[in-house]
């Protein structure tokens, strides 16, 4: 679409075919607004601390959609390894007077090395039981954070100090720590485009379409869909760990189901598949639930699950699916 | 002999006991998961929930309408066999021609729902349902002292148990069922109606659970949050007996109950997670699970 034809675009008369914008300039449009929004936001007066918690659940489900979206695979069991990332980060940076940048960086290790034993147990088997059986090691874990002796049982880790960046930028101060968690979504949503676009991105694509055919064509369809679920899910602990340093504790709300079918939500309803959707649903979500909260109560659950079956019924391509679906059309007519 | 590996016969017989009830729950309900995911090809989420609405059926029928224990075992599997026959017919029957992960999605969310709902209504609190007036008290065996009512649910889920498989593997009905989990098409051109066998078979499956909570609520403490917490146990345990069989499922629901039981005595820190563990090894044993077919 370099060379202007001089037609009129049927969809758009009286504009021309070259002037219209593709679905991925757009796409880079909206990014660089979110991003400046992002930016700007603090200043004009959102609160930091929810942005950050609304950030870090945005890390947690574009980790989460890297499993789900690009590589077929429904993992049930996702919040064992954002509390593990939470809890081994708030130990060591509590506790064990290890630096914020140190801390984060074992959290995200931790969660990464409990999510390759898992993924060695749970890749033995395909689709529905893959599902069940992360849910079920999650909740051993959890079990295991409830009892284990370092996380404080039922009052969690409380009082994580948030420490001296490279022993340079204090993240007691909010802006500091945003900017820092901001840079931080930024690098982890870039390097998950890289690597759905890069070699390896494209065989998990195909395992997700069709894993019997991936395999006959002589990929070791376990090490792919093993690597993946260990990506995914010391992703998933980075986003964890800097939670524990945005909110200074680490709870068993953390490593609880709920929370696993939380994120799976996310996906859902930003739209599994697309790089954007986990991010969108990520802050649709915990900007609900932050307005239920106070309001409604415990109908927050009964909300929660009635946007699941409206999304399974009704909308399962999600906000971002939809509006890409949408563009499309408009596009191809 | 007042001993066993140090621990004294009591207790120990008594936490097999315990076990042995827990592991009829666990079976009743990977049963009905099993029934419903060989011709749904669902895996229903909502099981726990449902066994939770069963037993609150039992205790509001107590406390609002004075009937009793005997009834609820009649009612709440009514009831909520009604309430899975609106669930399959204006949902889950949407969703057969796509990905199964969509049924497990649909059905968490309802499990959110109905346990939102319950929480609101009725707090976290635990509720207490009276056992039934003719299986009070206990029988002295002589080695130890039996607990009627326990003993009662154990009878009272293994015949549950047992009826349904002879109703799938021995009747014509169940002929037909296991037909139609082959190839429901062909099962249709023999002129059985198969979108009412399916509903039915999810409406029986949502009363096996109902029953499983009327069997449990005397012995435990009826609360929203009761299903969810049992559900996940539930999943391993069909993971490691393998959904294709009935009989396996309840051997092992009956089986692993009474290893929890069992680590309750020796190690009681480890009884939450034995189930789990249990799982990982066999699935890196055997990965198809005990009873499961190759795939």
């Amino acid at each position: 679409m370099t060379v202007s034809t001089g037609k009129d675009d049927p969809a758009l008369p009286g504009v021309p075919v070259a002037k219209r914008l593709s679905v991925s300039r757009i796409g880079q449009l909206t990014w660089m607004a979110v991003l400046a929004f992002l930016l700007a936001a603090p200043f004009v007066g959102v609160y930091p601390i929810f942005l950050m918690n609304a950030l870090c659940f945005a890390i947690f489900a574009c980790a989460f959609n890297l499993l789900l979206g690009y590589t077929g695979l429904l993992s049930f069991g996702h919040a064992a390894f954002m509390g593990s990332g939470a809890y081994a980060t708030g130990w060591l940076v509590r506790s064990a007077g290890w630096s914020p940048e140190m801390g984060v960086l074992a959290g995200t290790l931790a969660a990464g090395a409990i999510g390759l034993v898992v993924g060695l147990i749970a890749i033995r088997r395909q689709g529905i039981y893959f599902a069940m059986i992360t849910l079920a090691m999650a909740q051993m874990i959890y079990f295991i954070c409830l009892q284990a002796p370092f996380t404080g049982g039922e009052d969690g880790l409380q009082g994580v100090p948030r420490g001296v960046l490279f022993g340079v930028l204090p993240l007691a101060d909010d802006l500091a720590m945003y900017f820092v968690v901001l840079a931080v979504f930024v690098a982890v949503f870039l390097g998950i485009v890289r690597i759905v676009h890069s070699p390896y991105g494209q065989v998990l694509k195909a395992i997700r379409e069709n894993e019997p055919r991936a395999i006959s064509l002589g990929y070791d369809v376990d090490r792919y869909k093993l690597l993946a679920f260990v990506l995914s899910t010391s992703l998933s602990g980075l986003a964890g760990s800097l939670k524990t340093l945005v909110l200074g504790f680490a709870t068993l709300s953390d490593v609880h189901w709920s929370l696993s079918g939380e994120v799976v939500l996310m996906s859902l309803l930003g739209g599994m598949g697309t790089f954007a959707g986990p991010a969108v649903g990520a802050a649709t979500i915990i900007g609900l639930q932050n307005y239920l909260a106070d309001r409604v109560g415990s109908w927050v659950t009964v909300i929660i699950g009635a946007t699941f079956v409206f999304c399974v019924l009704l909308f399962r391509r999600g906000i971002v699916g939809e509006l890409l679906a949408w563009l499309r059309r408009n596009r191809a007519a | 002999m007042n001993e066993i590996f140090g621990i004294p016969i009591q207790a120990f017989l008594g936490q097999l006991l315990l076990g042995l009830v827990n592991g009829s729950f666990y079976a009743m309900l990977s049963l009905g998961l099993a029934v419903i995911f060989g011709l749904l090809g669902i895996v229903n989420f909502a099981h726990g929930a449902l066994y939770m609405i069963g037993a609150y059926v039992a205790w509001l029928s107590l406390e609002k309408l004075g009937l009793n224990y005997w009834w609820a075992l009649l009612l709440a599997p009514l009831a909520v066999g009604a309430l899975g026959v609106f669930i399959e017919r204006t949902m889950l029957r949407r969703l057969y021609k796509l990905d199964p992960l969509y049924g497990l999605l649909l059905t968490f969310g309802l499990a959110l729902v109905f346990e939102g709902l319950f929480r609101d209504q009725f707090g976290v609190s635990g509720q207490q349902y009276p056992v039934p007036e003719l299986l009070r008290g206990a029988t002295n065996l002589g080695f130890m002292i039996l607990p009627n009512y326990r003993a009662w649910v154990v009878v009272a889920s293994l015949s549950v148990c047992l009826g349904t498989w002879f109703l799938i593997e021995k009747t014509r009905l169940g002929a037909t069922l296991r037909a139609g989990t082959e190839n429901p098409r062909l099962v249709q051109a023999f002129g059985i109606n198969v979108p009412l066998m399916v509903t039915l078979t999810y409406a029986g499956g949502a009363a096996l659970a109902a029953l499983a909570g009327v069997l449990a609520a005397p012995v435990i403490q009826i609360t929203p949050l009761m299903g969810s917490n049992l559900i996940i146990v539930v999943f391993a345990v069909v993971v490691i007996g393998g959904m294709g069989s009935i009989l396996g499922s309840i051997i092992t629901g009956i089986a692993l109950g009474m290893v929890e039981g069992l680590t309750k005595v020796f190690y009681p820190e480890a009884s939450n997670i034995v189930v789990f563990v249990i799982m990982a090894i066999v699935l890196v044993i055997r990965p198809t699970g005990l009873f499961g077919k190759e795939m």
